[in-house]
Order: structure tokens, then sequence, then C-alpha cells
């Protein structure tokens, strides 16, 4: 590789296949770096300590606020349980996410990728170590270069461990999230966690960790990431992105030569060419060659560049959040545009409104008890004795409440049907009483039979109801009665 | 070919893809040197390294008397028995109940009956589906379990019984061993008396198209059926005559069938299962056709 780059400098020419290079982002304090502190705090402090909340759901359900119950495939978010056979809320919270992240994009470009990802969160979070242990940027890349040393030494192992255990730290909590998180602690500290499963699931996820924000950093951006691909495809001309203002920074030159044109009232670049825009970016890109893939848009060129105008005593913002479009439109002495309400915008907000209220309403109205009806297959109806006809079913009947609930079944569409529940014998009314325990599925069979002046060449639609006889609130499931 | 040596003063940068050569060229066309990319060689290396170390914790080369049984002593045969154990240790408790309840009592039981049912319907699947059909559904001369209509009865100890020791099944004493005569073959009857005692019997369950009763084939019948089907065809599960009065016909209801029938004689063949299953299997799986819907 050295033989390449070096004919390729002699050459003038831009490498082939762009070499690898380490970045040693220098350390800059702002409005934006505390942004980013903020929500790296939040997203994180969320992250961590989310399955130490409690929540009380009384004596026959966890008392975890947010727990993904594997073995007994329920998913509890707070007030909200979700059943298996209601997972569909996922796919509609994901379409959700899907939308805020395109409106987000249309508002303000990659705000997710500066600030909330977790690739950047935690890759903030381990530059914040290595910067703590190693020094600053100029003392990173001495060190680096330095030959090793036992200080060096000691520096490395001291970043390593500590990056070890924030990445084991975190792959502990993702799996805290699957179980009574106290309780797991306690056996995972004491070695007992039953298969072997979460000791599993943190090792993998302490070593993604550790070489995603440890080792891979703006690399995983640049070549894995889909969403930066997605995202130039999705933006347009009216969305707000970190854009080096070049009307103002342009031509670059020195405080000197500026000084001296502006004298003669005419226009100099702000532009002191100082790199520290570029020596501060996390991905090592350089904002002033425009709207680039490289650039997740957090910021922090935005602070390093106030600090230095406001040190020679010029405007701030000579980077901002801005638009390519209000770039030009200033260029030719135009009016600057903004639109936060365009079409774009307005159609993501209704999206994401309908969305979100249908799912918060179909939430609110959801029954907490479910019937699923299966026809028998085989045989699909059966000749009794004395001519008439019988059908099987298996039926599912669910509470999702956790308190104990009794039903009555009746079955409707066929006159002179006689009803059997296998296993139930108490009735109500002449009709047959279903009792479920608190939180529970119970499979049961059931036998509906007519006698022979009923047969009919086709089938016959059925209708299986549920009622609870304390609140009235019914159930019905439809299927079909079939004859031989 | 001028030279394949590998010509370390040969190698130098392409000019056009930029990448060194390998010093290789022949005919004035040189090799360029594009190794495999570092991380491929490691991953590479690290799975040679994995198998060898698989190959030695693991069973892995035959030898003449078996093979080498790796460092854990892990094989896929003690890993089974093992999970077997384990399954028949997590079912004991349920098992045992069973075992000790008698049918009654495990159909009072919504528990027991829930494991019964469970344990019979894979039982009835491994081993009586196969004539009986999957959800018991039964097909021509094979008894469809779901009905209410039982040769050889249809109470719980019935049906046990049935499971238990078969039907015609010779080498257990205790089997159905009731046959029905072979009218025809054996020359009891001749093919018209037959012929007329079919369409007599076709009365009795009142068939749209049978034809009015008559005086010689009730006769016939009375000499030579109602010994074992009743005097009224109502059947008898003492010698497993099957209710001729009844929507239900284990080989059907047309006339040629039942003159097949008259005249060949004989019935259908049931192994006694207790010779293969064990007393609690038996009897969750009479609970379980019990429980499809004809019991009695």
């Amino acid at each position: 590789m050295s033989l390449i780059e070096s004919q390729d400098t002699l050459l003038g020419i831009e490498p082939f296949v762009e070499p690898a290079h380490r970045i040693y982002p220098k350390k800059i304090d702002g409005q934006f770096r505390r942004i980013k502190w903020s929500i790296q705090f939040l997203t994180l402090g969320i992250y961590y300590l989310l399955p130490f909340v409690r929540w009380n759901r009384g004596l026959n359900a966890p008392s975890q606020a947010v727990l993904v119950d594997l073995p007994h495939r329920k998913f509890y978010f707070f007030f909200i349980e979700i059943w298996p056979q209601e997972f569909y809320y996922a796919t509609g919270l994901l379409i959700l996410a899907a939308l805020i992240l395109f409106l987000m994009n249309a508002v303000a470009g990659r705000i997710w990728c500066g600030y909330m990802c977790p690739q950047t969160v935690w890759t903030d979070f381990f530059m914040t170590t290595e910067r703590w242990i190693e020094g600053d940027s100029r003392e990173r890349l001495n060190l680096d270069a330095a030959p090793w040393s036992l200080d060096k030494a000691r520096k490395k192992i001291a970043k390593h461990l500590i990056w070890f255990l924030i990445a084991w730290w975190t792959g502990g909590a993702w799996v805290l999230y699957f179980a009574d998180a106290p309780t797991l602690v306690h056996s995972l500290a004491t070695l007992q966690a039953g298969s072997g499963e979460a000791y599993l699931w943190i090792l993998i996820l302490t070593f993604t960790t550790y070489v995603f924000a440890g080792v891979m950093r703006e690399k995983l951006c640049l070549h894995a990431c889909p969403w930066p691909r997605i995202q130039a495809a999705l933006t347009d001309e009216y969305a707000l992105n970190v854009t080096y203002r070049y009307d103002r920074g342009e031509p670059r030159m020195s405080l000197k030569q500026a000084k001296a044109l502006r004298a003669q009232n005419l226009h100099a670049g702000d532009c002191v060419d100082c790199g520290q825009c570029v020596a501060v970016c996390p991905t090592g890109v350089d904002i002033r060659k425009g709207s680039q893939l490289g650039c997740i848009q957090c910021g922090l060129c935005i602070d390093a560049c106030d600090a230095i105008m406001t040190k020679i005593h010029r405007p701030a913002r000579l980077s901002g959040y801005d638009t390519d479009l209000n770039v030009k439109h200033r260029q030719c002495g135009a009016a600057e545009t903004y639109k936060l309400f365009r079409p774009r915008t307005i159609i993501y907000l209704a999206l994401i409104l309908a969305i979100g209220g249908f799912m918060t309403l179909n939430l609110a109205t959801r029954s907490d008890a479910h019937v699923s009806i299966l026809h028998d297959r085989n045989p699909t109806a059966v000749r009794l004795k004395d001519g008439g006809t019988r059908n099987g079913y298996t039926a599912r009947f669910s509470n999702m409440k956790n308190t104990p609930r009794k039903f009555t079944l009746e079955v409707i569409g066929v006159t002179n049907l006689h009803v059997d529940v296998i296993g139930e014998e108490k009735k109500i009314d002449g009709k047959i009483l279903i009792e479920i325990g608190p939180d529970q599925t119970q499979e049961t069979r059931i036998l509906v039979a007519t006698p022979q002046e009923n047969e009919h060449k086709n089938q016959a639609s059925l209708t299986f109801r549920l009622t609870d006889p304390d609140s009235n609130q019914i159930i019905d499931v439809k299927d079909s009665f079939i004859w031989p | 070919m001028s030279d394949k040596k590998n010509d370390k003063s040969k190698v130098r940068i392409d000019a056009h893809s930029r990448m060194p050569t390998t010093g290789h060229q022949w005919d004035g066309i040189e090799e360029l040197n594009t190794p495999l990319p570092r991380w491929w060689v490691w991953t590479f290396w690290l799975t040679v390294l994995w198998a060898i170390a698989y190959a030695i914790a693991y069973p892995a080369w035959p030898t003449l008397s078996g093979g080498t049984s790796g460092l854990f002593g892990w094989n896929s045969r003690s890993q089974l028995a093992q999970e077997v154990t384990e399954l028949n240790v997590t079912r004991a408790p349920i098992f045992a109940k069973l075992k000790n309840a008698s049918l009654e009592e495990i159909e009072a039981n919504p528990d027991l009956l829930s494991a019964a049912r469970m344990v019979g319907a894979a039982a009835f699947a491994n081993n009586c589906a196969a004539c009986h059909g999957v959800g018991g559904g039964g097909s021509k001369g094979y008894a469809n379990l779901n009905d209410d209509d039982w040769i050889w009865g249809g109470h719980l100890n019935e049906i046990r019984t049935t499971i238990e020791h078969g039907a015609r099944w010779d080498t257990d004493k205790a089997t159905h061993s009731a046959s029905m005569p072979a009218f025809g073959r054996d020359g009891l009857l001749t093919a018209d008396q037959i012929s007329i005692l079919a369409d007599h019997v076709r009365t009795f369950a009142e068939l749209p198209d049978a034809k009015a009763p008559t005086a010689e084939g009730q006769k016939l019948y009375d000499d030579n059926c109602a010994a074992c089907h009743g005097i009224e065809g109502r059947g008898n599960i003492e010698t497993g005559a099957p209710n001729l009065t009844d929507a239900i016909w284990l080989y059907g209801s047309d006339k040629p069938t039942i003159i097949s029938r008259i005249k060949n004689g004989g019935g259908g063949v049931m192994p006694a299962w207790s010779e293969k299953l064990d007393e609690t299997t038996i009897k969750a799986l009479s609970v379980y056709v019990h429980s499809l819907g004809g019991g009695q």
C-alpha cells in the first residue's frame, strides 16, 4: 500500500481505493456539543436503567415496566401488554419509526445520525473515555506513533479495559429486558443464570459494542449503514443540513489579507482555513466540500468554527444548519427561503398522526379476550346414528386480563343445534359456561350437532358468541358447519 | 513464456490499475499482485484452527473398532438418551396420576383430561391413524371413532378393552373374536336368498331407495341374522354385530356392498395394543378416543 500511496502522491492523483486511515477527532465545546451531551446522557440513561423500573400489574403478572417475556410470549410496556397475536402493534411502531425518521430528515437532515443513533451515541461514549485516558487529538496521535513503552502499554490496557467494561455492561443491560432484571443480575453475578443463554447474549453484544464503537466507529456509517444512502434519496433542497456558507467563507484568506480587502470595501472570505472543522469531525470529513455521505451532521464543526469566529471577532455561524438553496440565493442577492411546511413534511406529519392515532385508538379499544375457532379437518363432518350430523371445532379462549373470567358460549346460525364443550359441564340459562384463568389461554373442543331434517348440501355459516355475563361484552367468531 | 521466475526486480506498479505486479510475465502480459484481504486470510486460518480443535473435542475420526470419542465424550445418542430421561422426569408426576386414576376420574379432572388428551393424541397419531385416519374419521371397513355408533361399545371401559385386546387378533385370547359367517362362500344361502335378504336389510334403516319389506326376507333374516344382529336389527356389541337400523354403515349401504358382506362374512382386524403400548398410554388413548365426540 505504501508503494502505491507514495506513487499516487508523486503523480498527484486521488487513490484508486481510499487507504484506511485513523481519525483523531479533537475535543470541542459549544452549543451542539452540549445538545449531544444531554441526548447522550438521556438515551444511555434510559437504556441502562429502564429494566430496573418497576410497574405494579398485580399478583399474576411480572412487575417489570418494560419486559419481553419470551417463555410466556408476552411483551410488557408499562400499562400495555402485547400478546403474540397482537404483534402487528410492533409492525405499526416500526412503520411509525420509519415515518418519524423521514420527517426528521425532511426538517433537519440527519439529526438521527448526528445525535440519536446508537452507533453515534456509543462511539461518542467510547471516544470520551479514550480522550480521558490518552488525551486529546494531538496526544493520541503521538501516542500511537510512539514506540511501545510502559506508559503507552499502561494507557492502552486501561483504555481497552474500560471499553470492555462498557461493552460488557451494554450487553448485560440488553439481556435484562428479557427477564426480571434484579433477579437476573443476582443470578448472573452468582453464576447461576440457567442455561447460559444470557451469558452467550452478553458475550455477543459485548463483542459487537466493542467492535462497532471502539474499532469500526465512522467506518460503520461510511461503509455498512444503509441510512446515509436512503436519506440521500429522501432529502430535498429545503431540508436543513449542516452547511458551510461558502458565500461568506470564500475565498479563504488570512485575517490580514481580509482586513486589507475590507478596508477597500471589497468582499473577503471569512474562512481562515484553520482546519478546526475537520479536526473535530468524528467522521473525518471536510464540511467545506459541501453535503456528503460521510457527514453525520452532528454540528461539532459548527461549534469549532464558532469558537474561531468569536476569537477573530467575526460573526458566528460561518457553518450552520442551512440549505444550499439559501447560500445560492444570498450569492445572487435574493431573499432567503425556508419552508418548514411543504408537501413533504405535511404528508409525513399527516401519516404519522393518522397511523399513531389509529394505533392509539386501536390499543385503547382492543378486546381483553380473544377467541379463535378452528374447524376439524379430519373428519370435516361426522354422520350420526340418527342421520344427524356433527362437526368438531378446536377453540382457543384467551383471557388477557389478570383476573379469572367467565363467559357463556352460544352457537348461532342453524336451528336445533346441540352444543357440547368437552370438559365443561356447568351452564347458565342453558348456555355453556367457560371459565378461563388470569392471563391464560385455554384450548377446548366444541362439538356441534344438528338433526337430520336440517340436512343441507351446502355449508352453513355459524357464529360462536362468547358473552361476559357481568359486563355484557360480546365476542363473535364466525365459522361454518359442513354436512358430509 | 519468456520468464516465469519471480523476478523481484520486475515488480512495479501497473499504470492502469495502480496495483503492484508480481514480476511474473507471459509474452509481455504481467500478473497483478492482488492479495486476499487480511481479514479474509485471518478468518480462513481461524476456521482451520476451529476445525482442528473441533475434531479433537468431538467425535470425528473413524477407527477400526468404532471412532474417536472426543475430549468431552459427547455423542448424539447419549444426548438423546439424556433428553428422553429428562422428559420422563418432567412427565413423571402427571403420568403417575394418569396411571393411578380410573378412566372416569381422568375425565372428571380438567388437568388430567387435558394431559390424557395430549398423550392420547400423540399415541393415536403414531399407532392408530394409519387405519382410523388422522382425526379418527375412519374409512370403508375402518370404524369412524367420532360418531356415536360403536361396534364393540363406546363406554370408556369398552373402548379400553377394544384397544387392549383388539378385534379378531389371534394371539390375544381376550380379543373380540366373534366374526360373521360367510353365508354365500360357505354355501349357507343361495345367491337369490342373499339378494332378497340384502333388500330386506336395507328396509331397516329406511334407506331412501329401499324396497318394501318382504315376508321371505323377514324369514331369512330371523333364521340367519337375528341371533347376532337382534330381531329388530339393532346390533349387539357382545358379538360385534353392527346396528342395521341407523344411518351409519361401516362398509356402505348400497345393495352390492351388503350382498358382498353377507356372501363373504368376516370382519375387520385390529391389533391387541397391550402387546405394544403400556397401560398409561392405553388409558390416555381410551380417554382421547372417548373425547372425540361419540363416547357414551
